[in-house]
């Protein structure tokens, strides 16, 4: 962590881990709420998704046969909260026989180059996500 | 150090409101300062004063409002989470239209905004639950 954090005047590197699916408990919702709310606070924000947290960005999501709320169309807001990075770990997605296609499409404007769409999903090995995680300054766990 | 704890889980299912009771209990003995713990998930189950567990067991939730009371601790529990659980002050009662309300003593309820405030202000955040 930088020296100089004491202020508290600097930003902090916030990382999400989202690692459970996104229906059957409550940690994938809650964890995008704390996200959106996070947003507010000018932070680096980076959100990574392993093990069975890949499914929560899978596309096609149908939740009426279980009467919960399917909340997966959110994870397209989060470009206009400037959270643009989403680690997706490729063996996480191998292990379940999925692949990027089966992902939905998440893209945000970059103000940097004159507002060209790019993807937010960032596919990153389990040992490049390491080095990801080496960098951050809080890691918040769902 | 300045430490933030986070406690995701609820009391006796789960021994994460245990862990982070005794570490946060231990840091302050040792002389760190405890900027605010935040109960989130069913962690805010922590925060009702109705729990009777059986008098040889230890009382989870009597246990963090003294360490609260002796050590003026911020235990914060997510107004979101807490609505969705049945975790209620006397002012969110009155305004859901509810008949009683269950916050124990040295618990305040506010929102996420104060996670993220104690991920910013701590040096470090430690997290306990699944």
């Amino acid at each position: 962590m930088s020296e100089d954090m004491e202020d508290g005047g600097d930003i902090k590197k916030f990382m999400y881990m989202n690692r459970k699916a996104p229906y059957g408990t409550i940690y994938a919702l809650e964890a995008l709420e704390v996200v959106l709310i996070g947003a507010a606070f000018d932070q680096d924000v980076s959100l990574a998704f392993v093990d069975d947290g890949v499914f929560q960005l899978t596309k096609g999501q149908d939740t009426a046969g279980i009467g919960i709320k399917n909340f997966s169309p959110a994870f397209k807001a989060l470009g206009d909260y400037d959270v643009t990075k989403l680690y997706v770990e490729k063996e996480s997605l191998e292990e379940r026989g999925l692949t990027a296609d089966d992902l939905m499409d998440l893209v945000y404007e970059d103000e940097d180059d004159d507002w060209a769409e790019k993807p937010s999903i960032r596919l990153v090995s389990r040992d490049e996500l390491k080095t990801v995680l080496a960098e951050q300054d809080v890691i918040m766990s769902f | 150090m300045k430490f933030g704890v986070v406690v995701n889980e609820g009391p006796y299912t789960h021994q994460a409101s245990d862990s982070a009771y005794q570490f946060t209990k231990e840091a302050i003995a040792q002389g760190h300062e405890i900027i605010r713990v935040f109960f989130y998930h069913d962690g805010v189950n922590n925060g009702t004063r109705l729990t009777v567990p059986p008098g040889d067991d230890r009382h989870i939730q009597n246990n963090w409002s003294e360490l609260a009371k002796e050590h003026n601790l911020d235990m914060v529990v997510c107004i979101a989470a807490a609505q969705r659980r049945g975790i209620l002050d006397e002012n969110e009662a009155k305004r859901q239209g509810k008949d009683a309300d269950n916050i124990a003593e040295g618990f305040r309820i506010s929102g996420l905004g104060q996670l993220i405030e104690a991920g910013i202000q701590a040096d470090r955040l430690v997290t306990f639950g699944d």
